[in-house]
């Protein structure tokens, strides 16, 4: 993307504006921010349920005889673990430096094709990335698909009620990271038990041309709040997901990250015998959970210093969680100050406000 | 509340914020416009009572979920009281932006005040 290109737009902008949403610049698109208040919309998706368009995300297709073997050369997760159509998995791009240069969900979708959703600020990184990476000897062809999809996700505890009342989609006895086609009279929908709120619920891929009839079907239920992708920040980081870009990079470890679930040992891919080997010795810095003890709100950049006044790391993400009323924030600490329970300092533009490290996620502590 | 709203009693500085004079005391607030522009409020970071205000300089802070706003006095004062209530439920200015006022100030030129706006000119300004 370059800085003078136009801001890309989903197939709801119009709609998005025409609700009076706040729209603002996010990763070269122009993306509804909030509808009317953030608290209230995140308040909505813990206690009933919202919708987000995130159509914005990047879709890639893998294709070929091969795409198995040479996906999994590149992905850190093992496609062993989905071993059936309509089985999908969160997994990582990782340089060989063991940093992340991007995350992901693969969906197993027929045989010899995945489907890969992408950060939207990654699309065309990771499509070179992969290209460059998928072995001549393989029967593989990879393609950006990004603009053949609108992507929308409904999240809360009344989310798969609605999908089922309103367009008679049955996901309730589906476990997470499941997939499937449904047929609903408008067009087929690829529905996904996966999220980014820490609450049960979908995210659904379709043809961009229904995209807003789906859109004004959802919305219109009393149950549903329309969410903008400030309630969709502060829902992700209550639920302690890392950010691309801000909590993790291409220069932070994946394990130090806490995401060595998502980098099976023993595997190839790039940067894994480094990541077996900190798995096997720990990390010098840790990603981990800051709760706040009182006022203040730490942001992403602020540094965090032991009780005798030295540095031991700084905030990637923070921001006062609407379900606690806290100040809560994601930190990379160095190892000796990262364990839970662990006392702090977070420097809020001047001020040393009293933090401890907690477990994930900080809905817990709701 | 939900509609823009800027009383005629109160003066209106460039920043956004209000403030409302009787006698040496004048009150602060941020303007409906402030506050539907920071979105939710969520923390209110006051000065000491007791603090010497500039006119034109930061006197504390205001945060929504996103963003941190610093609070730019309209007048030079002693800070005489700070608003508990908001340091409580900083959501108030959301709510009604006019009665929940943030700090009390006894001035100490009230010539300032005539470079302030009053409610149409600063309405001007917002729509410009």
């Amino acid at each position: 993307m370059t800085v003078d290109s136009p801001l890309a737009r989903t197939p709801l902008h119009a709609a998005h504006v025409a609700c009076g949403a706040r729209m603002a610049p996010f990763a070269g698109w122009d993306m509804p921010i909030q509808y009317t208040s953030v608290i209230g919309e995140h308040l909505a998706v813990r206690s009933s349920a919202g919708i987000f368009d995130v159509s914005h995300m990047g879709q890639l297709r893998l294709e070929g005889s091969d795409a198995e073997q040479a996906l999994d050369r590149v992905l850190s997760n093992s496609l062993a673990r989905i071993p059936d159509h309509g089985m999908a998995q969160y997994t990582l791009l990782t340089n060989d430096h063991g940093g992340i240069e991007d995350d992901l969900i693969v969906y197993r979708m027929h045989d010899n094709s995945f489907l890969l959703v992408v950060n939207a600020a990654n699309v065309e990184h990771d499509l070179a990335w992969i290209t460059a990476r998928l072995e001549s000897r393989y029967d593989v062809q990879v393609r950006d698909e990004s603009n053949e999809w609108s992507m929308m996700a409904l999240q809360g505890p009344e989310a798969l009620t609605v999908l089922s009342d309103v367009l008679s989609i049955s996901m309730h006895d589906v476990p997470p990271f499941r997939h499937a086609w449904h047929s609903t009279g408008h067009d087929e929908l690829l529905v996904c038990t996966t999220g980014y709120t820490g609450e049960s619920g979908c995210e659904i891929l379709m043809d961009p041309a229904v995209a807003e009839q789906i859109w004004n079907l959802l919305s219109r239920d009393e149950r549903v709040t329309q969410c903008g992708l400030a309630a969709r920040d502060t829902l992700r980081l209550e639920a302690c997901y890392p950010l691309h870009g801000h909590d993790i990079t291409s220069s932070t470890s994946a394990i130090g990250a806490g995401l060595g679930w998502a980098c099976p040992a023993g595997r190839t891919f790039p940067g894994a015998d480094l990541l077996d080997a900190e798995r096997d010795h720990g990390s010098p810095r840790r990603l981990v959970p800051l709760l706040l003890s009182d006022r203040g709100i730490p942001r992403a950049g602020c540094e965090v210093t032991s009780a005798d006044g030295v540095v031991v790391g700084n905030v990637t993400s923070g921001t006062m969680s609407p379900t606690l009323r806290r100040g809560i924030a994601l930190a990379w600490l160095s190892a000796s100050h990262a364990h839970e329970g662990t006392r702090v300092h977070i420097d809020v533009r001047g001020n040393a406000y009293d933090a401890r490290v907690v477990s994930r996620p900080f809905t817990r502590f709701s | 509340m939900s509609e823009p709203t800027y009383p005629d009693e109160l003066h209106y500085h460039e920043a956004h914020d209000w403030a409302l004079v009787d006698g040496d005391i004048a009150t602060f607030g941020i303007t409906w416009y402030a506050q539907d522009s920071l979105g939710d409020v969520v923390f209110f970071n006051p000065p000491e009572v007791g603090a010497v205000i500039s006119v034109g300089g930061s006197y504390g802070e205001l945060e929504s979920v996103k963003a941190v706003s610093d609070l730019i006095a309209p007048l030079s004062g002693e800070v005489t009281a700070v608003n508990d209530e908001v340091v409580t439920s900083p959501e108030l200015v959301n709510e009604n932006p006019y009665g929940a006022w943030l700090i009390k100030i006894r001035m100490s030129d009230r010539a300032e005040v005539d470079a302030l706006m009053d409610s149409v000119r600063y309405q001007q300004t917002i729509h410009a």
